[in-house]
């Protein structure tokens, strides 16, 4: 009970935190919306069998990736800036539990994104949401905002001693929207990329998301990100516990 | 000759106090890696949209990428020296505002022009496109012309920078408004007519256009009248960026802004 309580606390703590950076709150929702007018404008002027309405959901979970993918690389950074990551690593609470909240509450983020996109694919270009499956739908929005945060989280733990974090976050953002079959089917892939989309758990939210939306069975998407989702988690846990063990022998932790 | 002195020594000494956390850990991923997979991402989804060749993606977005350097670090320019408290001594000096603030954004516009070049080496090496070996002197003026113009809106971005703090997320903004009206990634018949109007009074369309054109084969003479556009419309942007300087800087003196974070 006091996990759950520490998890809650913590993600409405920080999404209301990150809902007042304008950065954060604001630019991570406007961003995606600029990429999402050029697929809009691409596939629209294209010869793709493809429908607007395919093109409009993968761009708004581009926008989803977008809010996590930058911030979770610079969680820890943030807190460097602040002066605060050695008073969190200090309390008795596992510092995981910490920073898991942190990174959902950035993918929850997303979810403003998605709509903004789905909102906008609909006034700017007519593109109508017509949902086949509409409970499936709504249970893939935070199943993937949760696999999403869980895959940022991990991001977050291994960027720990590396103090230029939020670079390598940004980095992430293209290759995750370009791999994981948000706009570009994985078969117009080399072979070799495909094993790299099955790990990561945005491609299944996506295809839960849109098999939900254009009919589909979205269920195994959706117990593949609860496994992956899980597996991020675990292995944040592990990675987490040699990170700080490591940073605290080299007394690396605050160093910036 | 102070001025040639504020413009070049000037120039290189803030921009290298003001950029010392440009290191290859934070360059490489961000001004080499990223630039590649957008061009990447573009290529792709005109691959499943069936429209376009990879080269129309890979010349449109290496060029537009040119945009990241040059409104990040100009608008650093003014951030920067907000942040280590030393704006209101730069801007209390008596020195011309023209070689101090063009003599900065010199080296920013050094290394948009290679950031653009790497990028489209890269991009061209990794989906296999193939240019004509003459076109790549060509192309390497087209990139410096492309850097200066968007430089010119950088300098806008910075003027800008003296009165709205948030300044990454302008900065963005400005990008996302490229990325689509350039015609970058969709060519501009495309776009409504409103669209297109705006496209051809803003920095990187017509380099873009005469890069697309150079990699198809066309002569550098017949490119010109294009370079001379963008050239146009980079020294606009130029003029109005320092009149905007000037306005804010007043601006921020009159309303005791300047500093504020």
């Amino acid at each position: 009970m006091r996990v759950l309580r520490l998890l809650a606390i913590g993600w409405l703590f920080h999404f209301k935190m990150i809902m007042r950076s304008a950065f954060d709150g604001v630019g991570q929702v406007i961003y995606p919306l600029f990429f999402a007018t050029v697929a809009f404008f691409v596939f629209r002027a294209g010869d793709s069998p493809r429908t607007l309405l395919y093109v409009s959901l993968g761009a708004a979970v581009m926008g989803m990736w977008s809010a996590t993918s930058t911030t979770a690389g610079s969680a820890m950074q943030r807190e460097r800036w602040q002066g605060t990551l050695e008073a969190l690593v200090a309390t008795p609470a596992n510092f995981a539990l910490i920073l898991l909240p942190v990174t959902i509450a950035m993918a929850t983020i997303g979810i403003y994104s998605l709509v903004a996109t789905l909102v906008w694919g609909r006034l700017l270009f007519g593109i109508e949401l017509h949902i086949v499956h509409p409970l499936l739908f709504a249970l893939s929005i935070p199943a993937t905002v949760l696999t999403f945060g869980a895959l940022g989280f991990l991001f977050a733990v291994c960027f720990v001693r590396f103090r230029a974090a939020w670079a390598l976050g940004n980095m992430f953002e293209y290759p995750v929207w370009l791999i994981c079959g948000f706009l570009v089917p994985l078969t117009f892939f080399p072979d070799w990329v495909r094993p790299i989309s099955w790990v990561l758990a945005p491609t299944w939210g996506m295809n839960a998301i849109r098999d939900s939306a254009l009919g589909g069975s979205s269920l195994p998407d959706l117990a593949m990100c609860f496994a992956l989702g899980t597996g991020y988690i675990a292995l944040g846990f592990l990675v987490m516990d040699r990170m700080l063990r490591a940073a605290r022998e080299r007394a690396a932790l605050s160093l910036t | 000759m102070t001025s040639l002195r504020l413009f070049f020594v000037g120039g290189l000494t803030s921009y290298r106090a003001l950029f010392y956390w440009l290191s290859p850990t934070i360059y490489i991923p961000s001004l080499l890696v990223a630039p590649i997979f957008q061009i990447l991402l573009f290529a792709y989804i005109g691959r499943s949209a069936g429209l376009q060749s990879d080269l129309f993606y890979v010349t449109g977005n290496a060029i537009q990428y040119a945009a990241i350097p040059c409104l990040f670090a100009m608008s650093q320019l003014v951030s920067g020296e907000r942040y280590q408290n030393t704006l209101s001594a730069i801007l209390v000096s008596p020195a011309k505002r023209l070689p101090l603030f063009v003599g900065r954004a010199l080296p920013v516009m050094g290394n948009a022009a290679f950031v653009s070049a790497f990028s489209f080496a890269a991009g061209c090496l990794i989906l296999g496109v193939s240019l004509p070996s003459g076109s790549i002197p060509g192309l390497a003026v087209v990139i410096l012309v492309a850097a200066f113009s968007c430089t010119g809106l950088g300098l806008i971005n910075a003027a800008i920078s003296l009165r709205v703090r948030e300044n990454a997320v302008l900065s963005n903004v400005i990008f996302g408004f490229l990325l689509i009206f350039t015609g970058a990634n969709v060519p501009i018949p495309e776009l409504p007519g409103w669209m297109q109007d705006i496209s051809h009074v803003i920095p990187l369309t017509h380099a873009i256009q005469a890069a697309r054109e150079l990699a198809a084969g066309a002569s550098f003479a017949s490119v010109t009248d294009l370079l001379g556009t963008e050239l146009a419309i980079g020294i606009t942007y130029l003029a109005v960026g320092l009149v905007l300087l000037r306005f804010f800087e007043w601006q921020g003196r009159k309303h005791a802004t300047l500093e504020q974070l």
